[in-house]
């Protein structure tokens, strides 16, 4: 108990709690209607988007989360638009992207610096090193994810649900897609600190999955998923801090024990 | 008087006429199948009633206050929506999204008007089973309940018996035609099945890539055309 305590007397500790509490959140919630819609690949797309724009924003000395924000949002609606068209496969277009904009950064990176820290801490994430700026801008994110998604939970739930039924009783589907492109956007790249961008896309997709094979109703599965995630982030960190590994890679084992559990106690 | 009336309407597919020269009306409680051929058309015109794809040339003309998002449809179901994790509740009460208008939530009348439907569609005991575990027959109740939330003048079926067992298939069929006569809800009905078509609907449209009959069900028994499409399904 003792060595809780003197644990989160760290402000680095507080902060990783703090932001990983809340994007373990975004990712659950948004995870539901990703996995239901089929879009558990956009997640892992994203990811590397996210990690050719901090490249190219290190190789610049920009800000990394200013640049790779507005990139992989621009690169979501990018997708989504992709899924529609005929021309190009979804997942075909996923795997042009994702590659693309990981050869992107690696060239940008080895005409610059070469791999530091930063950019290797944005491959296998680090929310220890989170500096104050960084919590801020995160915190405030998520809240806005999180609130967006309350807000029009009936809506997403519709369309996510049945989009012909919804487009026919006027609801602006495509609106409400690009919402949730932009909303897996932002939370990808706000996790990425976290889980790495290798890693990014199972904080979004195990616990929808998990939560899925227990509960009956999309309410209870969404509040479920919410609770696994965040408590698999808990038991990630306190792994990490005990046995002294990497957090984003025990958050994602702590993911997988909490899914084989959830699937022997399911019924299917 | 005609509540929904199509002049002359042309639908193409990137360019390729898919469909053409389709006329008719419907009167408020009419009971219209739409048959046809796999591919001639039936679908696209469902799509085109919906709003979901504008019409090459021709007009849809709606009126006694009927507005195209206030009608009700029953989809063909898709693979998703067999394994989703929702409640028969939540899945019902999305039906009445068209009456939210800008609330972001939604109201006690709209709850209520859920669980009157489903009342109305004998699945209130359902309420928070998870509809992937429903039988086929009691998935397409939960979505005719929503399609009515939706809609208290028009539901638009797109095919909704197929996959069901021939007693869940006759339930459903007098299901509907309790909606169209209790509550006074005409009915668009596309249908493979030309001989329950003819038992139930008051107005058979016949397509093939254009409109090969319009009219009442009697005078559709009476036309050579159903002789033929008829008698080609009692051999």
């Amino acid at each position: 108990m003792t060595a809780m305590i003197q644990m989160f007397s760290y402000h680095f500790m507080q902060r990783a709690l703090i932001v990983g509490i809340l994007v373990s959140l975004c990712a659950a919630l948004l995870g539901v209607s990703l996995v239901l819609k089929r879009y558990s690949m956009i997640g892992d797309g994203l990811s590397h988007v996210g990690f050719g724009a901090l490249a190219v924003a290190s190789a610049l000395n920009l800000a990394p989360l200013a640049v790779a924000v507005p990139v992989v949002v621009l690169a979501a609606i990018l997708l989504l638009r992709l899924r529609q068209s005929t021309a190009v496969k979804g997942d075909a277009a996923i795997a042009m992207i994702s590659s693309s904009a990981l050869a992107i950064g690696v060239v940008s990176l080895s005409l610059s610096t070469g791999m530091n820290t930063e950019v290797s801490s944005y491959l296998f994430g680090s929310v220890l090193s989170l500096s104050r700026g960084d919590a801020v801008f995160s915190v405030l994110l998520s809240l806005a994810v999180i609130a967006l998604f309350v807000l029009f939970y009936p809506r997403l739930f519709a369309v996510t649900f049945d989009e012909s039924f919804s487009r026919a009783t006027g609801t602006k589907t495509e609106l409400f897609n690009t919402l949730l492109a932009v909303l897996t956007a932002i939370t990808v790249v706000l996790g990425m600190r976290m889980m790495g961008a290798l890693l990014i896309s199972s904080l979004i997709i195990f616990p929808a999955l998990s939560a899925m094979r227990i509960c009956r109703s999309f309410k209870a599965v969404v509040l479920t998923a919410a609770g696994i995630s965040v408590l698999c982030f808990l038991a990630g960190l306190l792994a990490s801090y005990f046995l002294e590994t990497p957090t984003g890679a025990s958050i994602v084992i702590a993911d997988l024990l909490a899914y084989g559990i959830c699937r022997m106690v399911g019924r299917k | 008087m005609a509540i929904l009336e199509c002049r002359n309407l042309c639908f193409a597919y990137e360019g390729k006429q898919v469909l053409e020269g389709v006329n008719f009306s419907l009167n408020a409680g009419d009971y219209l199948c739409v048959v046809g051929e796999n591919g001639s058309g039936k679908s696209t015109l469902i799509k085109g009633l919906l709003g979901l794809k504008a019409p090459e040339q021709g007009s849809i003309l709606l009126s006694d206050g009927l507005k195209a998002t206030e009608i009700g449809y029953l989809p063909q179901q898709t693979q998703v929506q067999r394994d989703f994790p929702a409640s028969v509740y939540e899945v019902v009460l999305s039906g009445c999204l068209n009456s939210l208008g800008n609330r972001l939530f939604y109201s006690k009348e709209l709850k209520q008007r859920a669980l009157e439907n489903m009342e109305r569609m004998g699945i209130e005991d359902l309420r928070g089973e998870s509809y992937q575990n429903l039988s086929g027959g009691q998935q397409q109740r939960v979505l005719l309940a929503r399609a009515l939330c939706a809609t208290k003048k028009l539901l638009l079926l797109d095919e909704p018996v197929t996959g069901l067992d021939p007693i869940a298939c006759g339930e459903m069929y007098n299901l509907i035609k309790l909606i169209n006569l209790c509550d006074n809800i005409s009915v668009i009905m596309v249908s493979h099945d030309i001989h329950e078509a003819v038992r139930y609907a008051t107005h058979i449209l016949h397509l093939g890539h254009t409109q090969l009959f319009f009219g009442t069900a009697a005078e559709y028994r009476q036309s050579s055309l159903a002789r033929r499409f008829l008698g080609g399904g009692q051999i």
